[in-house]
């Protein structure tokens, strides 16, 4: 399997094939060469902890694969032979007795115990240690933000950070165009990193528990708000890997995927480059004076990508939980006092700070001044509101 | 008949009580309530499977066909927390009123009015847990629980009143399975009959003892726990929020350390009445009583310690990881006694295989891979893959749907013909029995390989490469709970008639409950009969 397709998820197999699979499931658990299949068994690992944890998996099913045919072959025999309908008289034991019986008796609970502690017990061991060491000579630091419903990265080395979301058509969910390859495992920023890197993934959530995972690398963590918690990988070879949130956080659980591209040194760091010119031309845009035009456009974009999963493409949100935007008192109430002062509890605070004990969450966390700013003009100026009024990135900058 | 047995039955057919839908309101006879708590339990196991079936038929197809996000959410909660509080518990306590005075010689239970408390709590908090369904309907509030059934925080915190409902729905039942426990311990400690000494006592009566204590042990820690829940939504403390020095992990570990045990819970009262069967259709003695006794102990006090296990991807410090993981793996000692005492069990008997000894040897095989894929699941390393995953979902239900579900079917068409006086049909029993264990592997096998192949749990929607196996899975889901309409017919007509069964209705039988008539009479033992 050393020269896979770097792919991960290949083009699903056609089904008839797939039957014909079928035929061998307990062969291919017994035998460790015919592991490859991403049906059969794990997708192929990238990481060295990836690859311990799926010999480690290969290893445990064989030895309890044995331990299922030896304990039922045992008890298939006796239903075979000690039936009533072939005469068998029963024996009237309830328990060992003399030396002999105890001795076998005890024998496959002392085989157990060596199971359990010493061929199963020995290798866990040295795994968990290994998974669990995220600091020793790790040579760069991802810090990975869960959020209902998107993943927010950063590099703490080199400044760069971005959010990363969905980017599969709604059309395609609701069935009306034809899935893409990688329905639903595809985002619009996807997370880069060197190969050959020991890379420390540090980990936390702005709102509800999310677990980051990516199958190939082998390790799964949870994203706690208020917490920080860490992993690490280090990915052997070049390639796209995808994955998913593991832990059920709400509505949308099932569409925030993980996506990472490893790439060889030099071009990471090209990468890097590029998305730090990106940054400052970002930075540069919140400084300009916008036209409400301009903010209309960006606001219509940057809301259906951002806002509009609960708060609906039309505004009417899905109520009781996420209420409509359309005629809102909220949206049609002041936008900052008379001195440019954020107002409680207004469309501008709600906005950048969110609201406690609710989906609704502290966007200026994860979006740019420019974001924030025609998202709110959009918001006041769409679905039937006619405030009329906007605002300009800097303003928002200066409510930071 | 003769006069002395002629008077017995008079009396005991002569209760003092009132007929019509009063009588089950108000009885506090033994077998009237576990008659209750049988009835109730199937009801909610076709409630749960109903809802589950809605899950699967969304899941079929990639691509969102059925429902929202937000209802499917619900249906898996509601589902779990249906199938385990209303249907396998009240089930388990059904055979315990049922079977426990008949076993140890006790007219009835120790607290007949308690028990009829019991009973009737139930349907009020099942009422609660799926209330919200029908409020939303009607524009009130956002449905029901939408959290998974372990409502875990903050996202229980953010939820709508669906997640209040089942709070209190939870303190109910839980008061329910307390009383029910409360009343299990005092009537086997007080009223077993002479001569019956704890370790004589059937292996049922000792499955349901630990159950009991488990019970009350853990119960007021969920309890607690999800008041904690409650206090955080609506009177702004934070034991869950780290912004107030509060921490979600804490839930948690609230949560499992009762949510683990409730796996035992759920598995002893089947692992009690396994021997008995075993023993009947081999027509040997159980063999390895006392072990047996001593397993259930063992893996109750271990069920205790045992609990992270359960979100070992938390995050959770090195000589943590390495106890909850090396804890969880000596389980497989005491259960593995029980294995070896039922095949021993089988050894050298004169076996038959009737419906209950068929569902008891399908238990025993499918069990057999819950247990084996648990020991891997322990492992930490391993657990990172396996967990969240649709392999975990597997697991659990080889756990409570083969261990579970199939053990409740073992003692129903085992003292069904007991309780009713009737036999069932075997022919019915048995197609039962072949469809369930075929449909069962085809819902559950490819949730394994699912997993495996990285499929989150708890997703509507899902990527192309999982297509297959859910559409195998779905297909086997809906033969399986419409096989489950077959036990229910199976049932019914077994109740209305059907040949007449004997006190002993099976050849190996041993024990007292097989020396009372079948039916047996209104009042159980009214002479306690003396054990030697």
């Amino acid at each position: 399997m050393t020269t896979l397709n770097p792919q991960p998820h290949q083009p699903a197999l056609p089904f008839r094939h797939r039957l014909s699979l079928l035929a061998g499931p307990v062969l291919a658990l017994a035998s460790g060469a015919a592991f490859a299949d991403y049906t059969w068994n794990f997708p192929t690992p990238v990481t060295p902890i990836g690859r311990d944890t799926l010999s480690m998996h290969n290893q445990f099913m064989v030895i309890i694969t044995v331990l299922f045919v030896v304990v039922f072959a045992i008890m298939i025999y006796s239903m075979i032979k000690h039936r009533k309908s072939t005469g068998a008289r029963p024996a009237k034991f309830s328990g060992p007795t003399g030396a002999v019986q105890w001795f076998w008796t005890l024998v496959p609970f002392a085989m157990l115990l060596f199971i359990d502690f010493v061929l199963m017990g020995i290798p866990a061991f040295h795994a968990v240690v290994d998974m669990e060491d995220t600091r020793t000579k790790a040579d760069m630091v991802l810090k990975v933000t869960g959020l209902q419903w998107k993943w927010k990265y950063e590099y703490p080395d080199s400044g760069v950070q971005f959010v990363s979301t969905l980017t599969t058509p709604r059309e395609q969910i609701e069935g009306k165009e034809a899935k893409g390859e990688h329905y639903l495992l595809e985002v619009d920023n996807e997370v880069v990193l060197p190969v050959g890197k020991k890379v420390r993934i540090l980990l936390t959530s702005t709102d509800v528990i999310h677990t980051w995972w990516v199958p190939q690398f082998g390790v799964k963590r949870d994203a706690i708000p208020g917490f920080l918690r860490e992993t690490w990988v280090r990915i052997e070879e070049p390639g796209v890997y995808r994955g998913q949130c593991a832990e059920l956080c709400g509505k949308d659980h099932g569409f925030m995927p993980v996506v990472v591209r490893a790439v060889p040194e030099p071009e990471y760091a090209a990468w890097v480059d590029k998305k730090k010119a990106e940054m400052s031309a970002a930075a540069a845009g919140g400084d300009k004076t916008w036209t409400m035009a301009e903010l209309l456009a960006k606001g219509k974009e940057s809301y259906e990508k951002n806002c509009a999963a609960c708060h609906q493409p039309n505004g009417q949100g899905l109520p009781p939980a996420f209420p409509a935007l359309a005629g809102s008192k909220i949206v049609t109430g002041p936008l900052l006092s008379p001195d440019g002062k954020l107002i409680p509890d207004s469309h501008v605070d709600r906005v950048m700070n969110g609201k406690t004990g609710t989906a609704m969450q502290a966007f200026k966390a994860t979006l740019s001044d420019v974001d924030i700013a025609a998202i709110v003009t959009y918001e006041r100026n769409s679905f039937g509101n006619t405030k009329g009024d906007m605002i300009q990135p800097a303003q928002i900058k200066a409510l930071r | 008949m003769n006069t002395a047995t002629h008077t017995l039955d008079h009396h005991g057919d002569h209760a003092h009580h009132p007929t019509g839908i009063l009588r089950w309101l108000t009885t506090t006879n033994h077998k009237d309530i576990g008659t209750m708590y049988m009835t109730f339990a199937l009801l909610m196991f076709f409630v749960g499977g109903a809802m589950i079936l809605g899950v699967r038929a969304e899941l079929f197809q990639p691509g969102l066909q059925l429902m929202k996000p937000e209802f499917f959410n619900q249906l898996i909660g509601v589902h779990a927390l249906v199938m385990i509080f209303a249907a396998l518990m009240p089930a388990a306590t059904g055979f315990a009123n049922w079977m426990i005075p008949l076993m140890i010689g006790a007219p009835d239970m120790a607290l007949p009015r308690l028990n009829n408390w019991g009973f009737w709590l139930l349907p009020p908090a099942a009422l609660l847990l799926t209330m919200p369904f029908v409020l939303a309907l009607f524009g009130i509030g956002d449905g029901a629980v939408a959290t998974g059934w372990t409502l875990y925080a903050p996202l229980s915190v953010q939820g709508g009143i669906g997640v209040d409902f089942a709070i209190f729905s939870i303190h109910i039942l839980g008061i329910s399975s307390i009383m029910g426990s409360i009343n299990i311990i005092a009537t086997i400690l007080n009223m077993r009959a002479p001569g019956m000494t704890l370790m004589k006592m059937p292996l049922f009566c000792w499955g349901w003892l630990v159950t009991a204590v488990l019970l009350i042990i853990t119960l007021p820690v969920l309890a607690g726990g999800v008041t904690m829940l409650l206090t955080d939504r609506h009177f702004q403390t934070h034991f869950f929020d780290a912004a107030g020095g509060g921490d979600p992990i804490l839930f948690q570990h609230l949560f499992w350390f009762f949510g683990h045990p409730e796996v035992y819970i759920l598995l002893l009262p089947v692992w009690g009445l396994m021997p008995h069967v075993l023993s009947t259709f081999t027509r040997k003695p159980v063999y390895g009583h006392t072990a047996q006794v001593w397993s259930f102990i063992a893996i109750g006090v271990l069920g205790l310690i045992v609990w992270a296990h359960h979100f070992l991807t938390a995050g959770l410090p090195v000589p943590a990881l390495l106890y909850f993981m090396y804890s969880t793996m000596s389980i497989s000692l005491p259960l593995a006694v029980l294995f070896f005492c039922w095949i021993a069990t089988m050894w050298r008997g004169s076996m038959s295989f009737e419906t209950p000894m068929l569902f008891a040897l399908g238990f025993i095989v499918l069990f057999g891979i819950a247990g084996l894929t648990g020991l891997v699941l322990a492992d930490v390393a391993a657990d990172a893959q396996y967990h969240h995953s649709y392999f975990v979902v597997a697991h659990f239900h080889y756990a409570l749907f083969a261990g579970g579900i199939m053990g409740v079917m073992t003692g129903v068409y085992f003292w069904l013909p007991k309780w009713t006086g009737h036999m069932y049909s075997e022919k019915l029993g048995k197609l039962h029995f072949w469809l369930t264990v075929i449909s069962f592997n085809l819902t559950f096998m490819p949730q394994f390989f699912l997993g495996l192949a990285g499929m989150p749990r708890r997703i509507p929607d899902y990527a192309l490469q999982f297509a297959e196996f859910n559409a195998i899975s779905t297909v086997g889901a809906f033969a399986l709970g419409l096989s489950q309409l077959l036990f229910a017919w199976n049932v019914w007509r077994c109740v209305k008639g059907g040949e007449k069964a004997s006190a002993e209705v099976w050849e190996g039988t041993d024990g007292l409950e097989w020396q009372l008539s079948s039916p047996p009479p209104y009042h159980s033992w009214e002479t306690q009969p003396v054990v030697k």
